[in-house]
């Protein structure tokens, strides 16, 4: 690969002339080493760029209370309380006993899937309405699983809404806050 | 019978093509990466799998680390804008010196009445200002809410578009430091926006 000394072959070189020096330089090694900061520069500049995830909160007008009246077995709520676990129930908070479940793909994933298809069967097709309460023990991560999760089973009827004493007091039973 | 002889050929390559190709590509990338400012507190942010990518103009991130919320607009113009309709509604006067080091400032984390001392400060001294966040409550004349509020008259002033309002909070944060700010936003009827997250797999 060294070129620069390929000059001058002892037989074949005029005796006493001028030695003609080749004056390539083998670019092998630069090449390699613009590709690897090329590498570096586009894995750097497009892979790191942050994702976002839209969240669209329902209106607060405190003039115009806007109330929509929906049948309370379509709705599913979830309380997220304390050491990434949470609570759900269909239906009014107390009526139906709630269940503790973690966030993980076999626990929320799997309970939003069969209680939308179960309330797809019993209501002609008509989607669940997911309500998600964070209780103040719960962690920013929590609703952004939540949401994460709700876009991935494509429910798409659901709302962040405050919680509720009663429902504090479920999650305080159950130890999770 | 005579040997069929294979002409013996320089494995060299003639590189100069190659390598001007790839510095042009380097020169370009170089000049495209946009430098990466380092938070004044640390987030980390929460992985989802949404691919939404986050916008590059009209966009302010409200930064939510350590029960302090942070403040940013991007562009020079409306960083300035905003300055100058915060100075109004607060009755301070910045120096042109002082706009100019705003304009060069990322994140705000200091209330209105510190904010000329913070930016009077050298620039290393400023990355080491024990900065106390910018004042959020659930009233609705808090810092926070002036702010959103001057970033978006600015936007809609200087570009005519609606600002986009990006929420990067830390995985550990408690949801009611998010949800005062998340009200905050809704107070001027803001109800879209973006939560900054980080990628992962489903």
């Amino acid at each position: 690969m060294a070129e620069l000394d390929t000059s001058g072959g002892g037989k074949k070189g005029k005796k006493g002339g001028q030695k003609k020096k080749n004056v390539r330089v083998d670019l092998t090694a630069m090449v390699d080493l613009a590709f690897l900061l090329i590498t570096f520069f586009i894995l750097t500049t497009t892979l790191s760029k942050p994702k976002s995830q839209e969240l669209i909160m329902p209106d607060k007008d405190e003039k115009v209370p806007q109330q929509l009246a929906v049948a309370e077995s379509k709705t599913m709520t979830l309380l997220l309380g304390q050491n990434n676990k949470l609570e759900w129930f269909v239906g009014l908070p107390g009526k139906t006993a709630p269940k503790v479940m973690g966030y993980g793909k076999n626990d929320l994933r799997k309970t939003l899937v069969d209680q939308d298809a179960a309330i797809k069967a019993s209501h002609g097709g008509q989607g669940m309405i997911v309500i998600v309460k964070p209780s103040d023990k719960s962690t920013y991560k929590n609703v952004v699983t939540v949401m994460d999760e709700l876009n991935i089973t494509g429910i798409q009827q659901r709302a962040i809404v405050d919680i509720t004493p009663v429902e504090l007091g479920l999650l305080k039973r159950d130890g999770l806050y | 019978m005579p040997r069929v002889k294979i002409a013996r050929k320089s494995t060299a390559i003639d590189m100069t093509a190659m390598c001007d190709v790839a510095f042009l590509l380097l020169t370009f990338f170089i000049l495209s990466a946009k430098p990466k400012t380092a938070d004044p507190v640390k987030a980390d942010v929460p992985p989802s799998t949404s691919i939404t990518a986050v916008p590059e103009v009209d966009f302010s991130t409200i930064l939510i680390a350590q029960g302090k919320v942070f403040f940013n607009t991007e562009g020079d113009d409306v960083r300035q804008k905003t300055l100058e309709i915060m100075a109004d509604k607060y009755k301070i006067g910045f120096t042109p010196e002082e706009i100019k080091t705003f304009k060069n400032t990322e994140y705000i984390g200091v209330p209105m009445a510190q904010l000329r001392q913070f930016l009077e400060l050298p620039a290393k001294e400023r990355d080491s200002y024990p900065a106390p966040g910018v004042p959020v409550d659930t009233t609705n004349n808090n810092e926070l809410y002036d702010w959103v509020h001057s970033a978006r008259l600015a936007v809609k002033y200087l570009h005519d578009k609606d600002l986009k309002i990006g929420i990067k909070g830390d995985s550990d944060e408690k949801y009611p430091a998010v949800s005062e700010v998340i009200s905050t936003l809704q107070k001027q009827h803001v109800d879209r926006f973006n939560l900054i997250t980080a990628l992962k797999n489903k």
